[in-house]
């Protein structure tokens, strides 16, 4: 497991689809010259009723930086159409923090001495009722990513106890094959994420030095497999500032779009973690992600597919966050404890994956959506195969 | 001078009486402002995303809504017609009436209602004794099929939903009106009064707003001029609009001159 292979080659047990989206997303990423589009370009695509692929490139370039408040004003119109003033809620549990993966940006990392644990199914049942007490109907169940330590039997137990609390369940876990999402999914899951990271190979390959992750095409088709195994909806990102930011979400905005083509039922969610740029760094490094940067990747998705949920990260600061929700972020989460548990009086068992930005309660988190003339929803959803 | 009014002319649903013909939908709303918009719109009729309604949640549209009204719960979120019957199904059990508008959408990027899965959720729920009114495509082959499958109203869409596009579909909704034994409710798309007008002219049975209205800058203005823009075309459909006098419509030499009886 620990030992170095070609990231383009499946391990085995790991499922391949019969598909091509791989290849034409890369060709498009390599073909995305961020320095070729001008004024012109943006201008042009600002105007149009649908943004094309082309145009989202234009509105991921440096070209369209000057362009930022027209950009807002376009997102929120097309926020506005598609989702009124709603802004959904959710919080977060991590069940367990095993991972068997060597990322180097990650605190997971299996090398990282930090405390591993996971939650027994007793103890994820006071986290639910913790959680429920709060006025939370929905809730994402994340792990580390260890296919050993939280199989999926284990993961589909969590979503059976988190059934008897949440209408809505979505899940952050390691990729795994459509029988797998379907069992999952019959247990009471219905939305599913995985991070690509990058998409660019040499970097992929860099980060992610052994464990299952290496694989860069089984994790590129998971949100495929999810849906092929009855998942309603699937969402993408990349932790943005890893490569090259702007062609690194051109590549992931593509890929939600090739995917929704394919599967015109299936819903589609973006996330935007970044990287933040190291202290006494030169201001105009060109991977650097500062609140400008960040906040034009998420207009242009938001114009490229404006039916997309964006969720944003509590990794960013509480102004941000309550900014971007009328401009182009449907969903934020409240509550939340990144360590393993936390949500009940006893103290986490496990040490956290990052920082969070934002540790306002719900009901600050609620008084803020509405301060922003927005909607705060708890439920919208309902899961009709448990009907 | 008082201003004189002409009667009341009522829709009739599956033999309920209605005196407004705005729906107002609920799901793009401010929840506070919900009970005002529909005071200042006269709206009776209220749609309800059911998935927003049923779990026992903080902030449920339910509890924001006047009590007077009638509720359209809708089954948004089914992909088929059978998921839009369990919806359907559970709407009934948590009180929320007969009504249902049966949405089945198989589409994320334009929310396109899929009108053959329509058909069956509407045959089904009419058979358990639901007042179905259908989102539909504007097809005059399904509208007759909802027909037969007992719908109590037919509701085409204008365009797209939320787009405020207006009545980009509307040379079929015509025909819908002509020939459809039932109520034609023009839904989806209509995004200013004047549209909501011309619709009521073209002898639609009611229009249902909600992106028009709650992105509106003022909601409770934008939904007083909905009102009284489909006041306004309901009158005139039922005042029959004159003769269009089109330049050089009648011809000097007539051109049945050449008869002999």
């Amino acid at each position: 497991m620990r030992t170095i292979y070609d990231p383009m080659t499946y391990q085995p047990q790991m499922q391949q689809l019969d598909s091509t989206m791989l290849e034409t997303v890369q060709e498009a990423m390599a073909a995305f010259e961020q320095t070729t589009y001008i004024e012109a370009d943006v201008k042009s695509a600002l105007q149009k009723q649908t943004c094309s692929v082309q145009d989202y490139a234009a509105l991921l370039s440096p070209a369209a930086m000057p362009f930022l408040e027209q950009m807002a004003e376009k997102a929120k119109q097309e926020r506005k159409a598609h989702f009124g003033n709603s802004v959904q809620l959710f919080t977060p549990l991590y069940i367990s923090n095993y991972c068997e993966n060597q990322c180097i940006y990650c605190g997971f990392n299996c090398k990282n001495a930090i405390h591993r644990s996971r939650l027994s199914a007793e103890e994820i049942e006071k986290e639910m009722q913790a959680i429920a007490k709060t006025d939370m109907r929905e809730v994402l169940l994340l792990t580390g990513e260890s296919r050993t330590a939280s199989d999926v039997q284990y993961i589909g137990e969590a979503v059976r106890i988190a059934k008897k609390y949440f209408p809505t369940i979505g899940l952050e876990v390691y990729p795994m094959n459509v029988e797998d999402y379907h069992y999952l999914n019959t247990c009471g899951a219905d939305f599913v994420t995985v991070f690509q990271e990058t998409y660019h190979l040499d970097c992929y390959e860099k980060m992610h030095q052994a464990g299952a992750k290496r694989c860069m095409p089984y994790r590129f088709y998971a949100q495929e497999r999810a849906i092929l195994g009855g998942m309603r909806g699937v969402g993408f990102g990349v932790l943005l500032g890893l490569s090259n930011f702007r062609s690194d979400m051109f590549a992931a905005g593509y890929h939600a779009f090739l995917l929704q083509k394919q599967y015109p039922h299936a819903e589609i969610a973006m996330s935007f973690p970044r990287l933040r740029p190291y202290k006494n760094h030169e201001k105009t490094a060109e991977n650097d992600v500062h609140e400008t940067q960040l906040l034009q990747m998420m207009l242009a998705l938001r114009i490229f597919l404006p039916f997309a949920s964006i969720t944003i990260s509590t990794r960013e600061r509480a102004g941000f966050r309550d900014n971007v929700l009328p401009l182009c972020a449907t969903k934020i989460s409240a509550g939340v404890n990144v360590g393993i548990g936390g949500h009940t009086e006893e103290e986490q068992k496990g040490d956290a994956q990052f920082e969070i930005s934002d540790s306002r309660s719900l009901a600050e988190i609620h008084n803020a959506i509405l301060k922003q003339g927005m909607q705060p929803v708890y439920t919208d959803y309902i899961n009709t195969n448990l009907l | 001078m008082q201003t004189k009014q002409y009667p009341d002319d009522v829709l009739m649903l599956g033999g309920h009486s209605f005196h407004s013909r705005f729906i107002l939908g609920s799901g793009k709303f401010s929840l506070s402002l919900i009970q005002t918009v529909m005071e200042y719109g006269g709206s009776e009729i209220a749609t309800i995303a059911l998935r927003r309604a049923n779990a026992d949640s903080k902030e449920n549209i339910l509890d924001f809504l006047p009590k007077n009204i009638t509720l359209l719960p809708n089954t948004s979120g089914a992909r088929n017609a059978e998921e839009a019957v369990r919806i359907a199904r559970l709407s009934r059990e948590l009180g929320c009436g007969d009504f249902v508008k049966v949405e089945v959408i198989h589409d994320s990027k334009y929310l396109l209602p899929d009108n053959e899965e329509t058909i069956k959720a509407t045959r089904q729920l009419a058979k358990e004794g639901f007042l179905v009114l259908p989102y539909m495509y504007p097809d005059l082959i399904a509208a007759r099929k909802l027909e037969d499958a007992g719908a109590a109203a037919i509701m085409p869409l204008g365009a797209p939903i939320g787009s405020n596009r207006g009545l980009q579909t509307k040379e079929f909704i015509r025909i819908l009106i002509e020939e459809s034994k039932l109520p034609v409710i023009v839904d989806a798309g209509i995004g200013a009064p004047s549209q909501a007008c011309e619709a009521m002219e073209m002898g639609a049975a009611a229009v249902m707003a909600n992106t028009a209205v709650a992105t509106a800058g003022d909601c409770a203005a934008m939904a007083t001029a909905f009102r009284l823009a489909i006041e306004a075309g309901r009158l005139a459909y039922l005042s029959k609009l004159g003769r269009v006098l089109e330049k050089g419509a009648e011809a000097s030499s007539p051109l049945t001159g050449f008869l002999q009886d």
